[in-house]
């Protein structure tokens, strides 16, 4: 049994304590700074929202169905159009991004070979990272026309044609993070159900899609929240006109391309159409704050234990 | 159909309070000529045949129509031999490698994982309704043999077979074998166990569905936890997940999946080697239950365990060779093999 003391007391001098705690300081500095940009958002959307809301009621704002703010003698703050335009995008791009979105993702995650999936995956990606102005042009430039030639009274600017890019635009969101829940569902949950004698394709929707729902719910909530968000695609694509229809091929407004159409435009600041943008940036934000709660909500709910 | 499962299940019970019938006791001539062939073929026939009617339904006619032509195939490839398939002097283990009522003959039997060869030249037979014990030190290519035998390496993108691996005579590597129809044939209990996360009784009833077993679900459901011994423990939490049983009864719950749809072959890959000494023993009492209807295949690196459960053993060695195979008693007690006496009396591996 040895005696001797061992010194294992902190040593106030030493370099590595002191590196440590420095690198401590700037990792919370970091992580500090993302959380004060967010709270400062919020702020400053709340303080202009506010100055707006004393001249406009939230009964109009929210229950009005006329967004004319710039019409000289009466101006009509209404956001159901706008919200209108965005809820038709929004469900336009998942009803294209959710299907192929997730057969895709079965496909590169039950049906192809590593090499397939090796090529494929990167390629998807990339289609994330096209700027989205790129795809609003594509947009007028492509898809319009065809749509012009199915249906002779789509309009130059059309919803439909903003719902399909947008849809193409967040496909690569959908199969990305659902290849991803399926990749992480054991083999040996795959290798129970092949040694039963099931398909494939019964391993694929019976046993991989259900292990991995809540990471796949989650991809959709996170793409729709994305398409929600989306703005210049649409601006280019589906107009400035904020209508309330049921025609897709009808121009319609997003609230983002008002905002865009507002912020780049000649509204005064102080003036009412400039306050309105803080208003329309408050409701957004708390709708994609929303579908991001929601798809945490739903990874916890819905998180299937394996081992 | 319910008349017979329960007489099944009667004879299950009945049977546990018997002492185990020794099947085969030395009888592996193989010498006595063309009247050596017949056996096998009407043990695939009669099985055949019994399971279909089991099944009372032609959904699995997959496997049924390519059981049916076996017979045809069966007599051009074993009239060459005495009995079963002839075996590469080369190649051919120490021991006594062919039997006379195999289900399974591999032979000359090669696996490469990529430009790996993790099996060579492996030749072997399973006989019918025994324990058959794969042993070997890690890395011997036992748990590869085991999968290459229902096409398991198949969903391994790099695993590539070479040879022949015969299931009542059909070489279940030749093109028109279906990889989906010979595991509904040959069942599989994992390593690890792997319930899915579903209820306890829809684990059960999952391979019943995926095959078509529509009718009488719940009863077999019932029977299959009965003769897998985990009824007793689970009767009042079907509903529940399988997933928060203790690791014993999750493996027997696989067990009572893999034995539902009753298939001719289990195949077990070291069932017991992540379970605690009491619950592997009931896995153990288990297996030699299930020898009585099945025919079982079972990778150990418990030689103990092997000795007591097996009547056959194979021994693999170094690098996916086949040393030795031969009746348990005769490999535990007097292998041919110094390597395989060095093994077994632990001097390595």
């Amino acid at each position: 049994m040895s005696t001797e003391p061992i010194d294992l007391s902190r040593n106030g001098n030493d370099v590595g304590t002191i590196g440590d705690r420095l690198a401590r300081y700037i990792f919370f500095g970091c992580a500090a700074v993302t959380i004060a940009t967010t709270l400062a958002i919020v702020l400053v959307l709340v303080n202009g929202a506010t100055d707006f809301f004393s001249t406009v009621s939230l009964t109009e704002f929210f229950t009005g169905t006329d967004w004319s703010p710039r019409a000289a003698d009466n101006p009509s703050f209404g956001v159901l159009p706008l919200v209108w335009g965005t809820l038709m995008i929004t469900v336009g791009s998942a009803l294209i991004a959710i299907p192929i979105g997730t057969l895709t993702a079965i496909y590169l995650s039950e049906y192809a070979s590593s090499r397939v999936r090796r090529v494929v995956k990167p390629t998807l990606e990339i289609l994330a990272g096209i700027p989205t102005i790129v795809y609003g042009f594509f947009a007028l430039s492509f898809i319009t026309p065809i749509l012009q030639q199915i249906y002779p009274g789509t309009g130059t600017f059309n919803a439909a044609a903003g719902a399909i890019v947008v849809g193409v635009m967040i496909i690569p969101m959908v199969s990305s993070i659902s290849e991803d829940a399926m990749s992480s569902v054991p083999d040996s949950l795959r290798n129970a159900a092949y040694g039963l004698g099931a398909t494939k394709f019964e391993v694929s929707t019976q046993v991989v899609l259900p292990a991995s729902l809540s990471g796949i719910l989650a991809a959709y909530v996170l793409a729709i929240s994305r398409a929600i968000g989306e703005t210049m695609a649409v601006t280019l694509a589906a107009g400035a006109l904020a209508q309330v229809t049921m025609n897709p091929f009808a121009e319609i407004q997003t609230m983002t391309a008002y905002m865009v159409e507002i912020g780049t435009g000649d509204a005064s600041v102080g003036s009412i159409g400039y306050q309105s943008l803080f208003a329309i940036g408050l409701t957004l934000f708390a709708m994609t704050f929303l579908m991001n709660v929601l798809s945490m909500w739903i990874r916890s709910r819905y998180r299937e234990e394996y081992q | 159909m319910s008349d017979q499962t329960d007489g099944r299940l009667a004879g299950v019970r009945s049977a546990l309070l018997s002492i185990r019938p020794n099947a085969n006791d030395g009888s592996l001539t193989g010498t006595s000529g063309s009247s050596n062939t017949e056996p096998p073929e009407i043990a695939a026939a009669s099985s055949e045949s019994e399971s279909v009617s089991r099944q009372g339904s032609g959904a699995d006619s997959s496997a049924s129509a390519a059981a049916s032509t076996q017979p045809d195939a069966e007599t051009t490839t074993t009239s060459e031999s005495g009995s079963g398939l002839a075996m590469p002097a080369g190649d051919k283990p120490l021991g006594s490698p062919r039997v006379d009522n195999a289900v399974i003959e591999a032979r000359d039997l090669d696996v490469f994982y990529g430009d790996t060869q993790a099996l060579h030249g492996i030749n072997m037979d399973i006989p019918e309704k025994e324990v058959t014990a794969l042993i070997g030190p890690s890395g011997c290519g036992k748990s590869t043999f085991l999968r290459s035998i229902n096409r398991m390496n198949d969903l391994i993108d790099v695993a590539r077979v070479e040879g022949d691996l015969h299931f009542h005579g059909k070489n279940v590597y030749e093109d028109d074998v279906d990889p989906v129809a010979l595991r509904r044939k040959i069942g599989m209990v994992f390593q690890k166990p792997n319930p899915f996360p579903k209820s306890i009784f829809d684990n059960v009833a999952y391979g019943l569905r995926v095959q078509g077993k529509d009718d009488n679900v719940e009863e077999n459901v019932l029977t299959a936890l009965e003769r897998a011994a985990l009824l007793d423990e689970v009767e009042d939490q079907l509903d529940e997940s399988g997933l928060d049983l203790s690791g014993g009864q999750q493996q027997r719950l696989c067990i009572a999946r893999a034995i539902a749809t009753d298939p001719e072959v289990i195949l077990m890959d070291e069932p017991a080697s992540a379970l605690d000494p009491v619950a592997t023993s009931k896995i153990e009492d288990l297996v030699e239950e299930l020898a009585q209807e099945y025919t079982v295949a079972i990778v150990t690196h418990n030689m103990q365990q092997a000795a007591r459960i097996s009547d056959k053993t194979a021994v693999f060695l170094t690098g996916g060779h086949l040393v030795e195979f031969d009746d348990t008693s005769k490999i535990f007690e007097n292998p041919e093999s110094d390597r395989v006496e060095d093994y077994i009396t632990g001097k390595f591996g």
